[in-house]
């Protein structure tokens, strides 16, 4: 073993007055260095097959159920088509399954692995260090949105959307919602197995009662009204109502007032309680 | 030894470290380790060596006292301080389905400077295993990848939570050999270990923890100089210690007796032993298991431990150090 300094890299850099950051050049970004972690992210996704085919295929292969359960409703009285009714459904199975559980998992992993309590020695701060792991989960459910939308399109006959900002400012604040949801669900076990079970109750809530596979429309008022309060629900209505046009305009406020509570309170929470190594 | 005229790198001051639970592990250590300087931090296990070095790392925010790493607060002031330094944590975490290229590439892409990855696992001897998983290496290979990625920025401070825990001879002798040679390039480095050769070959300085305080401080002689040398031996039949000559006269500064085996404690070894020597020869007496030693670091660092889980107090302890040590000059 010895230090050498291969040639073109300068100096060591070890003696006094020569900081690697200080020449600026060679300092890192924080755009940088998310995309560093995002990479290595994205090859241990490639790497956990089950995490990759739960994210892929399931948000895939649910709206056929959906699909089923469509059919009993009559949405035609509630003005629904079935792609309008479909698409928001299946891209909320895509936040479900694409985002929020699997980010569940890799946050609980990589935090019990002593993976999180290593990245903090160095420059990536806790909020990069977040949002870069969860960037290639929320580029999947991003795609598969997109492919989605496409699929829907072609398949079911599906318009273009009437208010197409209401479903583009769903579909983002979705994508920053969910990986925190996961952030603060990953708080609440102590394994990567347990991770999965703390997911469990959000993942059911959201599946009966955001609107997924029966539309709030069809229940009765005061349920409805407390369904609504459902962090996945207000993303499900704004894409919706983006599709339809229909949606007015208090009530898209109230969507998006509580698809930013949720946020705000996600990323309060994972401020403030978020643990970085696991519980001795 | 004289750190004031040099540049403080990292300082020390009071500091404090509370646990949850109320466990103050960390109970008001200062000191102070100027630039190049090799700084070792001993102690037993559970004496507050880690719980100290997260602190100075910017892990966490101290409960009290005051850390400044090149003049920064290592927590509030982390982008400030984190390009300049390496970390090398007691267990590190990296993703067991990353290669070591991978593993090193990640970490290049966080770390300003960065070596190329060539050169940064040559440093210590993983070249070979490049495409090799993690989950696949030994545990000493996985010190070794963890001792690369702190050395990776090519860091001006050093923090090595027991870097040799964990490898066998060589490759410990190999980490030892490439941290003298970052000191000689300039790198000041705070080391903690349990391998007391390991502090006293390396360290220009050390201090010895216990249950949260320093309990001696200095270069590893001054650390062992303030420790008393000890002669052993046998008493013949038939004599008792009071035969010998009276105890302060040879310079014994305490004793132990266990049947007719005795053991005095000096700090004038020299003087102690010829005396005691001398008056063997004039009575005709042989002393068996006669055993004549210098204080080691290793002594030292038991007693300090007995010693100070039976006294309190801090700051009596400190100023009976200081008198030991001036009483050995």
């Amino acid at each position: 073993m010895s230090i050498t300094t291969g040639p073109g890299t300068g100096t060591t850099g070890t003696g006094p007055g020569t900081t690697p950051a200080a020449d600026g050049s060679a300092g890192t970004t924080a755009l940088g260095r998310m995309r560093a972690l995002a990479r290595a992210e994205l090859v241990l996704l490639g790497r956990t097959k089950g995490t990759l085919v739960a994210a892929l295929f399931v948000p895939l292969v649910l709206p056929f159920s959906v699909y089923s359960t469509i059919d009993r409703v009559d949405l035609e009285e509630q003005g629904l088509s079935v792609g309008s009714m479909l698409l928001p459904s299946v891209i909320g199975f895509s936040l479900l399954f694409a985002v929020y559980s699997s980010m569940v998992s890799v946050y609980a992993a990589r935090r019990e692995d002593l993976v999180f309590k290593r990245l903090r020695t160095g420059e990536l701060r806790d909020a990069e260090i977040l949002a870069g792991a969860a960037l290639p989960a929320v580029a999947i459910g991003l795609v598969q949105s997109l492919v989605l939308v496409t699929a829907c399109a072609l398949l079911l006959d599906l318009d273009a959307p009437s208010a197409p900002h209401l479903a583009v400012l769903g579909l983002l604040l979705g994508l920053v919602m969910w990986p925190a949801l996961a952030a603060v669900t990953a708080i609440f076990s102590r394994s990567v197995e347990g991770a999965q079970v703390a997911a469990m109750p959000l993942m059911l809530a959201s599946m009966i009662g955001s609107g997924t596979f029966v539309p709030l429309e069809v229940m009765p008022d005061r349920l409805a009204s407390v369904l609504e309060l459902l962090p996945l629900t207000p993303i499900i209505t704004l894409i919706r109502g983006g599709w339809t046009g229909d949606l007015p305009a208090s009530e898209a406020l109230g969507a998006l007032a509580t698809a930013m509570a949720w946020t705000v309170v996600a990323v309060f929470a994972v401020k403030r309680w978020f643990r970085w190594e696991p519980r001795r | 030894m004289d750190t004031n005229e040099r540049e403080h790198v990292i300082d020390v001051t009071d500091l404090r470290r509370v646990y949850g639970g109320g466990f103050e592990a960390v109970r008001g250590v200062s000191f102070s380790v100027g630039r190049g300087e090799l700084f070792a931090l001993l102690g037993t296990n559970g004496a507050g060596k880690t719980s100290t070095v997260e602190l100075l790392e910017g892990l966490a925010p101290p409960a009290g006292g005051r850390v400044r790493i090149l003049g920064h607060d290592p927590y509030a002031e982390r982008a400030a301080v984190r390009p300049r330094i390496g970390v090398m944590l007691q267990e590190g975490g990296f993703p067991s389905e990353l290669t070591v290229a991978e593993t090193v590439r990640m970490w290049a892409g966080c770390t300003s400077g960065a070596r190329p990855q060539d050169e940064a696992l040559s440093l210590v001897g993983l070249g070979r295993r490049a495409g090799v998983r993690v989950k696949q290496l030994s545990g000493g290979e996985r010190r070794r990848l963890d001792l690369a990625l702190a050395l990776l920025g090519r860091p001006e401070v050093l923090f090595l939570d027991e870097p040799t825990t964990g490898l066998d001879a060589e490759g410990r002798q190999d980490t030892w050999d490439l941290v003298r040679e970052l000191r000689e390039g300039g790198t000041t480095v705070l080391l903690t270990t349990h391998y007391l050769e390991e502090a006293e070959g390396l360290a220009d300085r050390l201090a010895i923890m216990h249950e949260g305080r320093i309990a001696a401080s200095g270069t590893p002689a001054e650390v062992t100089a303030s420790q008393p040398s000890r002669i052993s031996f046998d008493l013949p039949e038939g004599y008792v210690l009071g035969d010998l000559p009276p105890l302060p006269a040879l310079g014994v500064t305490g004793h132990e007796t266990n049947g007719r085996s005795v053991v005095l404690r000096t700090h004038e070894l020299q003087r102690a032993a010829t005396k005691l020597l001398l008056w063997a020869e004039e009575n005709r007496i042989e002393l068996r298991g006669l055993d004549v030693r210098s204080a080691s670091l290793e002594e030292a660092f038991l007693r300090i431990a007995r010693d100070a889980s039976r006294q309190t107090p801090p700051a009596e302890r400190t100023e009976r150090t200081a008198r030991e040590k001036e009483s050995a000059v």
